[in-house]
């Protein structure tokens, strides 16, 4: 039986991607190593405060992972929460695992711990850079209901690869806080065809910000994450300049467009509409030459 | 918002092996649930940490039938709730117990 990713919690998709009873926690929730701003406020708070670490294997592969719990105040990164992530990739620096794997379900920055969460988010951009730099690649994860959203957005697309599947969701603002600020007729956060044609899994696999798009089950996942270890990691001057012309290409092709619609379309998609309906498979093989990124 | 917190103490249990295991997130109407090994002489204790003030009566019967159901000793369980239902909160403690002891085996 396939397992789904979106359904599982953040320890569930540990077990469920990992190597059988490979998965090693540090500071497990026994520890008790919880937030201090949420206790200061009466806030309840979980014991591993929204984050599960620890070191496993794939494929028998020296794995360091994170996974962000979605469903613990939206999976937002308070100081506790951040610092173990960070934690993860200084470890990472040091040990020089095969990979890290940060499983990411978030909307940003934990705001009941304001500037500490911010710090914390600013902190794991910086751990996940060290961690590339000392030549460990740096694999993220997006596939859960809650996305992947604010600074935490960011960090992802410093990471040395992102896999998505349909139902993930990445972007900076989140689709509410688009309409809080800008109002309903700019953006109705309800209409999950415009938000998924918008921050979706699809849409930012056309666009070249996630590398693999993967049907939801655990296998699948876990192939693409092995083939992006494979595929090791390119962060070249060349490499990077590649990638300041395909953002300099982006805005000057795009710029215009008002809808995912009119990007998919300026890509040669004649039918953008049927790419919603489409199953992954499907998806991927007419998108090859229809993003901006060659497959 | 503020906590209540409780605690609850039951003994004659029968000592119960098992690993530490958590169960359940920490969010809106749901709970997690910490079960770990503990020498309490057969006593069950039970903390509870939860975001819903003045249900201590209704946790206590929760517990009791809890305690009722299993019987098991020399455990901490610990709880952080968030306004999760009686129902909820006794399915958990079940899937608690029922894992702490199947990882023990």
């Amino acid at each position: 039986m396939s397992r789904s990713y979106y359904e599982s919690n953040a320890r569930a998709r540990i077990a469920g991607l990992l190597d059988a009873n490979s998965f090693h926690e540090w500071l497990p929730a026994e520890a008790r190593v919880t937030s201090p701003h949420l206790a200061t406020l009466e806030q309840p708070a979980a014991f591993d405060d929204g984050v599960v670490i620890g070191q496993g294997s794939i494929a028998g592969k020296n794995i360091f992972i994170a996974a962000q719990e979605g469903g613990f105040m939206g999976g937002a990164v308070g100081e506790v929460h951040g610092a173990k992530i960070v934690g993860v990739l200084e470890r990472a620096v040091r040990d020089h695992p095969a990979a890290v794997l940060l499983l990411l379900e978030t909307g940003g920055v934990r705001l009941q711990e304001a500037n500490a969460g911010l710090i914390a988010v600013s902190e794991v951009m910086r751990a996940i850079l060290s961690a590339r730099a000392a030549g460990v690649p740096v694999v993220v994860v997006i596939g859960g209901q809650y996305g992947c959203f604010g600074g935490m957005g960011i960090a992802a697309r410093c990471a040395s690869a992102i896999i998505m599947s349909e139902e993930g969701r990445l972007g900076l603002s989140g689709p509410e806080v688009i309409e809080t600020a800008r109002g309903v007729e700019e953006y109705d956060a309800r209409d999950r065809a415009l938000v998924w044609r918008t921050v979706g899994g699809k849409h930012r696999y056309l666009i070249g910000e996630c590398d693999a798009i993967v049907p939801d089950s655990m296998e699948a996942f876990q192939q693409a994450i092995m083939t992006c270890i494979e595929n090791g990691d390119d962060w070249s001057l060349e490499a990077l300049k590649q990638e300041h012309q395909l953002l300099n290409e982006r805005v000057k092709r795009f710029g215009t467009c008002k809808d995912g619609r009119d990007i998919w379309r300026e890509l040669g998609w004649a039918d953008p509409i049927s790419i919603a309906m489409m199953d992954n498979d499907e998806f991927v093989k007419a998108a090859q030459g229809h993003r901006t990124k060659n497959n | 918002m503020t906590i209540e917190n409780l605690k609850y103490r039951f003994d004659g249990g029968k000592p119960t092996q098992g690993v530490t295991t958590i169960v359940g997130v920490l969010g809106s109407g749901n709970l997690e649930v910490m079960v770990e090994p503990a020498a309490l002489g057969g006593a069950c204790e039970i903390e509870v940490s939860t975001a819903a003030q003045g249900f201590g009566k209704t946790w206590q019967a929760v517990m009791k039938d809890f305690f009722a159901r299993h019987r098991v000793g020399d455990i901490r369980i610990s709880v952080n709730d968030a306004g999760a239902t009686p129902a909820i909160v006794s399915l958990r403690l079940d899937q608690a117990i029922e894992t702490y002891k199947g990882k023990g085996k």
